[in-house]
């Protein structure tokens, strides 16, 4: 296990008729890494996620997690062997309440869900380990309100309770900190730097600041694809970047 | 972890909140409430008729709890789970033909012709349903709507059994030996039990483990299979489900007409059943009952007063469809919010 990496991505790619929206993406992600990964607009990288998910198929290119090739595998699949994700537009289940949306997500590798009689939300052990993830994105005080009344911090931080709930070490976390209040953002940054220990991390983010503060390494997507790849301050200093993202950014 | 959160007595924890598509609006102990009381009052329904004279009273009831139970099944899988079925006659018909079919060969036990239904109509809804779960949405009405009118031409065409003019029962089913069916009181009080079963049976199902995959999958699938759920098998079996417990009430369709004719299968019922569920309040479980009895009381009251009934009857529809978001059970729920909501 020693040398081999977590997640391990060659050659992906993904046309949507003729357009190239990622284009031979190689990435390597050791165990315990967060690697970020920015670019503008359209570069692609929510559909990057999409691939590494499951929940679209690749054209071409392999994903291996840890050596094992899950290329062909489906979404629920690729959860169950410790691959979750978060998602950029938040995705829960809006009329269940916030314990049941993690709950959901414990029952689905605690045993059989064909069972038809006892009350699912009365299953202590569900709840209990629910409570735990909801207790690492301190949203325990949350716990019995309806998800669509949470703020839309506190739902970003339940799409990450979610995540941790399935028992993945592996999150695919798909701009955590869009469109949350500066607050909410360094709650969020506090969150991910605390998951650093105990998850290798793929996080797509515009928030720059977040980026520099959070990652081992950084991979610029432009246009699909991978101009640069490495440390913040290698990425920082590539005159490719800075000419085609970094620059913009600090310009405004 | 000590705050294990086994307080779950908190039933903040099911839909009691409308959500965008009005489904499963009413909160449970609400449901269970009105639904005990509707079961008490149609229970109790006999001793009024015999104080007001008027046997046919029973036979009416007994027909609507039909339906209701029908209407029950199909918002399994419409309610809780998104699938608009618009074959689920075809399920009705299985019902009702295999008591036809059996009884014109001498099998008379109702026990045996509800196994038959039963079965058949597991065998018929997890075939077409594999392969209308393979779509969703208008594909999915379209394809099912196929299957329930192939159901419904192939019973025409069987002129062994009646073909289009269906088939008389020369009596009920017996039970064991027995013909206390033959009674509408009996009949009615039989088809009473089965529906408070199956209330109550599909209650526990929709709050089990099975239930709640299926209603993670109506609201967001994406989601459900993001935390690693396949929706397909848990939709396919609540599929089957729901077919054969449509069966069952065609077996006491066929037993209170005790005649059945192809037109219990056509697409024309299929849509009762689903106009049946909407106006109740699909996914409420309590909902498709109060919509049996208010459709089928609407269309038995209207037929005596004008002959073009329908006519009025659309567009009551239509205001209900309009004005109750959430059906008859969301409006009741509305009215007794004051008093009971968020306790």
């Amino acid at each position: 296990m020693a040398g081999e990496p977590h997640l391990e991505v060659e050659g992906l790619s993904k046309s949507f008729g003729a357009l190239r929206v990622t284009d031979n993406i190689s990435i390597a992600v050791p165990r315990g890494e967060l690697h970020a990964v920015i670019g503008p607009n359209g570069a692609g990288k929510t559909t990057l996620i999409h691939q590494l998910s499951g929940q679209l198929k690749s054209d071409f290119g392999r994903i291996r997690l840890e050596g094992a090739d899950i290329t062909r595998l489906q979404m629920p699949e690729r959860v169950r062997r410790g691959l979750a994700r978060s998602f950029q537009i938040t995705s829960i289940l809006d009329g269940f309440s916030v314990l049941e949306n993690v709950a959901l997500a414990v029952q689905a590798r605690s045993g059989s869900s064909f069972r038809f009689f006892a009350r699912a939300a009365s299953e202590a052990a569900l709840n209990a380990e629910a409570m735990e993830a909801l207790a690492r994105v301190n949203l325990i005080d949350r716990a019995h309100r309806t998800a669509a009344n949470l703020s839309h911090g506190e739902k970003r931080q339940l799409e990450i309770a979610i995540a941790l709930a399935t028992g993945a070490e592996l999150l695919l976390l798909d701009e955590p900190l869009a469109g949350t209040s500066h607050e909410e953002s360094a709650a969020l940054v506090a969150l991910m730097q605390e998951l650093k220990a105990s998850h290798t991390i793929i996080l797509v983010e515009h928030d720059m600041e977040a980026v520099f503060a959070l990652a081992d390494r950084v991979s610029v997507l432009v246009y699909g694809r991978i101009i640069a790849s490495g440390t913040p301050a290698e990425v920082r200093d590539d005159p490719a970047v800075r000419a085609a993202y970094l620059g913009e950014e600090e310009a405004a | 972890m000590t705050l294990a959160a086994s307080d779950t007595k908190d039933d903040a924890a099911e839909p009691a909140i409308e959500n965008r598509r009005g489904f499963g609006i009413v909160s449970r102990e609400g449901a269970a409430v009105a639904a005990t009381i509707l079961f008490a009052a149609l229970a109790l329904l006999p001793l009024l008729a015999s104080a007001i004279d008027d046997p046919f009273l029973i036979v009416t009831a007994t027909r609507i709890m039909v339906f209701a139970l029908a209407a029950l099944a199909l918002d399994l899988v419409l309610g809780f789970g998104a699938m608009v079925s618009f074959g689920h006659a075809a399920f009705l018909g299985i019902g009702a033909y295999s008591v036809a079919i059996l009884s014109s060969h001498g099998v008379e036990d109702i026990l045996v012709q509800t196994l038959v239904a039963l079965g058949t109509a597991s065998l018929f809804a997890l075939i077409t349903g594999a392969i209308s779960l393979r779509t969703s949405g208008v594909y999915f009405i379209m394809i099912t709507l196929a299957f329930g009118q192939m159901a419904y031409f192939f019973m025409i065409s069987l002129s062994a059994y009646g073909g289009d003019d269906g088939m008389t029962l020369w009596n009920r089913s017996t039970v064991l030996g027995s013909d206390v069916l033959e009674s509408d009181l009996v009949l009615f009080y039989v088809v009473l039990a089965a529906l408070v079963l199956a209330f109550f049976a599909l209650r526990a199902v929709v709050g089990s483990r099975f239930g709640r995959v299926l209603r993670g999958t109506r609201d967001n699938a994406t989601r459900m299979r993001a935390i690693g759920f396949s929706p397909y098998s848990y939709q396919l079996t609540a599929y089957v489900m729901s077919g054969a417990i449509a069966a069952l009430a065609g077996v006491f369709l066929a037993n209170q007409t005790e005649f059945v004719s192809p037109a219990y299968m056509n697409w024309q019922r299929s849509g009762e059943l689903i106009v049946m569920v909407v106006i109740g309040g699909m996914g409420t479980l309590v909902g498709p009952i109060a919509g049996a009895i208010a459709l089928l009381l609407a269309e038995e009251w209207l037929a005596n007063l004008w002959e073009h009934y329908k006519l009025v009857l659309g567009v009551l529809i239509v205001c209900l469809a309009l004005f109750t978001r959430g059906g008859i059970a969301g409006a009741a729920r509305r009215l007794f919010r004051g008093g009971r909501h968020g306790g």
